[in-house]
């Protein structure tokens, strides 16, 4: 459902990331590891379109990535509800119900999203995932702020979905217990500094 | 994209959004100008036009950086741009937005402030429909500009630095056509030329407003 | 023979310039030198303007180079949107403070030639006004060059800058001709050049305007060099901190 060739990454001009290549298919979840300032980061969010990269392939199919970052892009003015149903109209789906359910949000609809506690809000930002109805979620430190409930929370929705067929890439340190998932360390792909002489046309 | 257009106006028009600042200060502006030139009404009734279609763009130019910039911050902008919505439409659907909650109430209020100014009664009709073409283009070309300004810090300064200079066709048809309108003038030629500027700025600007937006999401 | 583009890598257009660098110096203090002394010492007075018609020697090359500076600047913008150079991007950049220069020498020289002919210092005639805009498109092209950190986004966005602000300023120059004839009804204060420029003053004239044309070669190719030689060294330190 999702693949990489050879890909390489850059970050603020630097490239951190060489010859990635992976294979995502459906069903499977992929762990990404790796020290802080790897490159994780940059790895997902050139997988999810949001910039180039250098070099090599992405191969997806059309509309089957959903991304979800550090940050949830939750608006504190409106509520739960409010917000859900923005991503579930923006991705043309209608139903928020199971996705609040999921992450035990229903009792909580009605508040405005500005007096969840910082876990809540968490929790709302990956029920948004369930509404967007894609199958490949690229996931950036899901768990942070969340407690050991939201935590297996979390990891059951993850194996609701692969078993449904669906596909999860993850950057986390936390254990999730997911047996299956596969890890892929990204410290090996780590780019070479290039020798001084070798400047050429793009500085890097 | 109905419902982006739907979630910025309830934030905006929600308490803390800051819908009606625009306004205030506009009221402020067309109040402080006659402090500094004298209460002569001849005077006024010459520069209302002027005051009203400065005062306009100032308070336009006021909530421009809210446009991408809360957006930017809390994430919601990185998830838009890999959401099924192209980032054309998202800067189009930005900019109606402001233009809906700051641009259009700038129009409305404008009759009730030439009062002040004793704008004469030929000149209100001209400066409504001056505004009602000339503020879309402003939205516009704002949101291109908070486009370009969105990952700076202390963005705000330079934004007005590069948005003014691209207001200068806007302002001198806008206000051309409602002086003639005063004067009894012909209002045909500058009243086109701002309505081709507004039609020529939403067709053509969205797609430099996304192409910036995608470079600083990078 | 190999294409125009090797001169885009930043060790050949640092090589080929320092080459020709001396050569464009010389040419523009030689064409200056020739153009003002020839042009201030050897033409008549104007029987109209006396002697302040000199101040054209300045005026008109520096309003020219103003301009061509921003064309230049647009070009070298499109190149970096289209072909990714980074030393046409760097090339823009160098040439904004220079355009700048010239924009307010035209400015400068209008004004004190505007004091003995019009009686006044600034008239929002529509060339001085179109002027005054471009300087202030100068203004917020360098202005947003020096916010932005990451120098491709800078490059990036300061290219798309230049494209809309070309439209735009192009916008405001017919602009500002309609507002400002809607004013004065016509009664325009522009002087008409070509009644000005007998053959006395042409020639000079020709001499000054190549002088700045290769002083503005001249800065552009030392700037550039700069910048490239300011990129390398924050590469440098940013490996340098990577590295450890």
């Amino acid at each position: 459902m999702l693949r990489a060739d050879d890909l390489s990454v850059a970050r603020g001009g630097l490239r951190v990331l060489d010859g990635v290549s992976f294979t995502l298919t459906s069903g499977e979840a992929l762990i990404l590891r790796g020290p802080n300032g790897a490159g994780k980061t940059t790895l997902l969010r050139t997988l999810a379109g949001l910039q180039p990269p250098l070099a090599g392939r992405i191969e997806s199919e059309p509309d089957a990535l959903v991304y979800a970052g550090h940050a949830d892009g939750i608006k504190s003015m409106l509520t739960v509800r409010e917000n859900l149903s923005f991503w579930a109209q923006v991705f043309g789906t209608s139903d928020i119900s199971a996705a609040l359910d999921a992450y035990e949000l229903t009792a909580l609809a009605d508040r405005p999203a500005g007096m969840l506690s910082a876990g809540q809000k968490r929790r709302l930002g990956l029920s948004r995932l369930l509404v967007t109805g894609r199958p490949v979620w690229i996931l950036d430190e899901p768990t942070v702020s969340l407690d050991t409930h939201a935590v297996s929370m979390f990891a059951r929705v993850v194996r609701d979905h692969l078993a449904e067929g669906g596909a999860a890439l993850m950057a986390t340190h936390i254990d999730l217990g997911l047996n299956e998932a596969r890890v892929l360390d990204v410290a090996p792909f780590r780019a070479k500094t290039p020798g001084i002489d070798e400047f050429d046309e793009a500085f890097l | 994209m109905i419902a982006l257009l739907m979630r910025d106006i309830r934030l905006a028009t929600r308490a803390g959004g800051g819908f009606g600042l625009g306004l205030a200060f506009f009221l402020i502006v067309v109040v402080l100008v006659p402090f500094g030139v004298g209460p002569q009404t001849d005077l006024l009734a010459r520069i209302a036009v002027g005051i009203l279609w400065i005062g306009a763009l100032l308070a336009c130019l006021l909530s421009l950086d809210r446009i991408f910039a809360l957006d930017f911050e809390d994430g919601s902008l990185d998830l838009l741009a890999t959401a099924p919505v192209p980032m054309e439409a998202v800067a189009v659907i930005k900019a109606l937005a402001h233009w809906l909650t700051t641009g259009l109430p700038l129009v409305l209020a404008a009759p009730l402030l030439g009062v002040l100014l004793s704008l004469p009664a030929d000149g209100y009709l001209p400066v409504v429909i001056s505004l009602l073409l000339g503020t879309p283009a402003l939205s516009m070309i704002g949101a291109f500009g908070a486009a370009l300004t969105v990952g700076l810090r202390r963005g705000g300064l330079l934004l007005s630095l590069l948005v003014l200079p691209l207001y200068v066709p806007t302002l001198i048809f806008g206000a051309e056509m409602a002086r003639r309108g005063i004067d009894g003038l012909d209002t045909t030629t500058p009243m086109l030329m701002l309505a081709g500027i507004t039609c020529g700025t939403i067709a053509l600007l969205p797609f430099a407003a996304a192409a910036v937006l995608r470079v600083n999401l990078r | 023979m190999s294409s125009i583009w090797v001169y885009a890598n930043p060790k050949k257009f640092i090589d080929t310039t320092d080459r020709f660098l001396p050569w464009v110096s010389v040419l523009a203090v030689v064409c200056l030198v020739i153009g003002l002394i020839w042009g201030f010492f050897f033409t008549p007075d104007d029987y109209r303007q006396g002697s302040t018609v000199k101040i054209i020697y300045l005026h008109v090359p520096s309003a020219l180079m103003a301009i061509n500076a921003w064309l230049m600047m647009l070009v070298a913008s499109l190149i970096w949107i289209v072909r990714r150079h980074h030393v046409s991007a760097l090339a823009a950049r160098a040439a904004a403070p220079v355009g700048v220069v010239m924009t307010l020498i035209a400015l400068a020289t209008g004004a004190i030639w505007g004091q003995p002919m019009w009686g006044t210092w600034w008239a929002w005639d529509p060339r001085l006004t179109s002027f005054l805009i471009l300087f202030l498109f100068y203004l917020g092209y360098i202005a947003l060059w020096e916010a932005i950190e990451d120098d491709d986004t800078a490059a990036d966005l300061t290219s798309i800058l230049c494209l809309v602000g070309s439209v735009f300023a192009l916008l405001s120059r017919y602009a500002v001709n309609f507002w400002n004839q809607g004013l004065h009804q016509g009664a325009s204060l522009s002087l008409d050049k070509e009644e000005n420029v007998a053959d006395v003053f042409y020639h000079p004239l020709l001499f000054s305007i190549a002088g700045f044309v290769f002083l503005f070669i001249a800065l552009v190719f030392l700037r550039t060099q700069t910048e490239i030689r300011a990129r390398r060294m924050r590469a440098l330190i940013v490996r340098d901190r990577m590295k450890d």
